[in-house]
């Protein structure tokens, strides 16, 4: 019994290693993207591998604040990042709604349909995409990367919003029905709050897939005022040199906003949220 | 106040009829529970009542107004669902009020319905409490608060007690039978559970492939059951029930053995015999009728349930009151209670 309850000390150590392993392997990129970023130019090749540079500077952060692009790349990655992550997540929502709990003629048809768009590479598409945003006068905007983004995150999203649906029982709509409430008033005040985790992760998913997308951004994309992030750091490389401290840096910037935008869905995605609605 | 009447009801899945033809007046005050087995149709005729399910065919009414296309918002019943369906991000108090909060009730007539109804229930001092927080006894005390709160004019109750274990169903089922008696309100109650049935209903209404078996008060179901399935529904250990035939004024069983029967009997149609477990009793050789052999004896301190392997007859379950000296093995000597004899027809109708 008591073998069942404690584990030995030997398997806790190994557990932790195998953790401390794991994250070595994940963080290390960071850190050395970080370390470089911090590190002088004159020191980035001549200490080469070295774990701590001998000495730090700041002088690339404020290189790349404000003598290059950054911050309008910036922006306009925020603002296809969010309106992507924004309509998507309302599309998805609803049509996860409509999936989940509603039987209705063609709907087999809709989903498969929707799992043949997930299923080309998108090498293959890239070509008729760029035809149709030409033919429409988009190229170059902003609007086309965010309708593209979100034609080709609609599907994955409905099917994670469907599940967060089917995971909440039928059985609250219709107390909340019989107590009163309208088809859609059961949704906003009872199972809306109760997606919360799944609206999150779903924004959060959507976000970090727009806010690091590259190939449609190059092929549609081609002035430098409307540029998003993972394309202007491609200006980073020149014909002749690669500023690699700038680029680190350019890149730690860009992490920033991941990071806020996890840290603020964080408590959603925090499960559990629906447990003692029903006996389990 | 809620006359309920439902005039030839029917449900249908495309071509799959799960309910048929049903007709059931229920008056105000009644307590009424549907029973049948799974899958009998029970749920979702209660699901209709409640406007959770849409009606196929036939009209449904309360005190004469046409139910059949109102919203479940408006026909003035509450549930108590088998999940109990609690609102997980709400407080009790809130979770108990939120009708009142949905129709804009005044905050003091809600803060007193929801004291009222704690108070009943117990549970004044959990009001601040999550349904994560509670127990299953107290989530289903919370169901029954919010139904409660509402003072509507007929409560539906879906299975309540199935999740329950069984001491807190007998605790629970009492609760139940107090709370009709003091509202006095219309109560519709569904369940697979006889006990449940025969303990709470003023009539049961017998479900079985989505026709009624038959509807009337526990003891009519218990002493004139209708049919076969009725009959062998109804009461447990369930009735024993072997083929047999008319001849003259008594009943032959397939072994020949005669049993003389109380009033009269049928001069043709009958093909089967009925008799409830209580209703055999075990005999001296002078006073018995037939004899077997005892295959398993069960001693519960206040009956006995033996069962007994008769020769060319079949097996019987007899249950005796109290410690009967009979043990796995032993010769037995059986006698039917002659006034307590069913009699079943070939398509199961109840012939006496």
């Amino acid at each position: 019994m008591s073998a069942l309850r404690k584990s030995s000390p030997l398997a806790v150590t190994g557990k932790y290693l195998a953790l401390a392993f794991y994250l070595t392997f994940a963080l290390f990129p960071l850190y050395w993207l970080a370390k470089i970023a911090v590190t002088p130019d004159k020191l980035i090749f001549s200490e080469g591998t070295a774990m701590v540079p001998s000495s730090f500077t700041f002088e690339n952060f404020r290189t790349v604040l404000i003598a290059t692009d950054f911050l309008s790349y910036f922006k306009n990655s925020l603002i296809v990042s969010l309106g992507t992550a924004a309509i998507t997540t309302c599309v998805a929502a609803a049509a996860g709604y409509a999936f989940s709990r509603f039987d209705f003629r063609g709907k087999r048809l809709v989903i498969a349909l929707m799992l043949i768009t997930q299923m080309f590479p998108l090498l293959m598409i890239i070509a008729p995409i760029y035809k149709i945003v030409a033919a429409v006068g988009l190229l170059n905007s902003l609007t086309s990367l965010i309708i593209v983004y979100t034609a080709f995150n609609v599907p994955f999203a409905t099917f994670l919003m469907q599940s967060f649906f089917d995971g909440i029982p039928k059985d609250l709509e219709e107390a909340g029905m019989i107590d009163g409430c309208t088809r859609f008033e059961a949704l906003r005040k009872i199972i809306l709050p109760l997606t919360l985790p799944g609206l999150g992760a779903t924004l959060g998913f959507i976000f970090t897939a727009a806010w690091s997308e590259l190939l449609f951004a190059l092929m549609l994309i081609n002035s430098n005022d409307t540029m998003t992030f993972p394309v202007g750091l491609l200006t980073f490389v020149s014909k002749f040199s690669v500023d690699w401290g700038q680029m680190m840096a350019a890149g730690v910037l860009a992490l920033v906003p991941s990071c806020l935008f996890f840290i603020f869905i964080q408590r959603y995605l925090v499960q559990g949220l629906t447990s003692g609605a029903v006996k389990g | 106040m809620a006359r309920i009447e439902l005039q030839s009801i029917a449900k249908s899945y495309g071509s799959v009829e799960v309910l048929r033809d049903i007709n059931l007046t229920i008056e105000d005050g009644e307590f009424i529970v549907l029973v049948g087995p799974s899958g009998c149709g029970k749920s979702t005729l209660l699901r209709m009542i409640a406007g959770l399910e849409p009606i196929s065919g036939g009209e449904f009414t309360i005190d004469g107004r046409r139910m059949n296309e109102v919203p479940p918002r408006d026909r003035d019943m509450a549930m108590v669902f088998q999940s109990y369906a609690l609102y997980p991000h709400m407080d009790v108090a809130r979770n108990m009020g939120f009708s009142l909060e949905i129709r804009k009730a005044a905050a003091e007539d809600r803060q007193s319905k929801i004291q009222g109804a704690a108070k009943t229930l117990g549970l004044t001092g959990l009001k601040e409490r999550l349904p994560k927080q509670l127990s299953g006894g107290q989530r289903q005390r919370v169901a029954m608060g919010r139904a409660i709160v509402r003072d509507p004019s007929a409560f539906l109750f879906d299975e309540p007690l199935s999740n329950l274990d069984a001491a807190l169903r007998v605790e629970m089922r009492l609760e139940i039978a107090r709370l009709h008696q003091r509202l006095e309100a219309t109560m519709i109650y569904v369940t697979h559970d006889q006990v449940e049935a025969l303990t709470l209903a003023d009539r049961i209404v017998v479900l079985n492939g989505g026709d009624i078996q038959q509807v009337g008060t526990p003891l009519d179901l218990y002493e004139r059951p209708a049919n076969k399935f009725v009959a062998q529904f109804i009461g447990s250990p369930t009735m024993n029930v072997l083929r047999a035939e008319a001849k003259g004024d008594s009943i032959a069983l397939s072994g020949g053995t005669r049993i003389q029967v109380e009033g009269d009997v049928p001069a043709s149609g009958v093909s089967e015999l009925g008799i409830r477990p209580e209703h055999i009793h075990v005999a001296g050789s002078e006073a018995a009728q037939f004899s077997g052999r005892a295959e398993l004896v069960e001693h519960l301190g206040s009956d006995t349930n033996i069962h007994v392997q008769v020769d060319g007859i079949g097996p019987f379950l007899v249950r005796e009151h109290g410690h009967v000296p009979v043990n796995t093995g032993d010769e037995v000597g059986l006698f039917i209670d002659p006034e307590k004899v069913h009699l079943f027809a070939e398509d199961g109708r109840s012939l006496r």
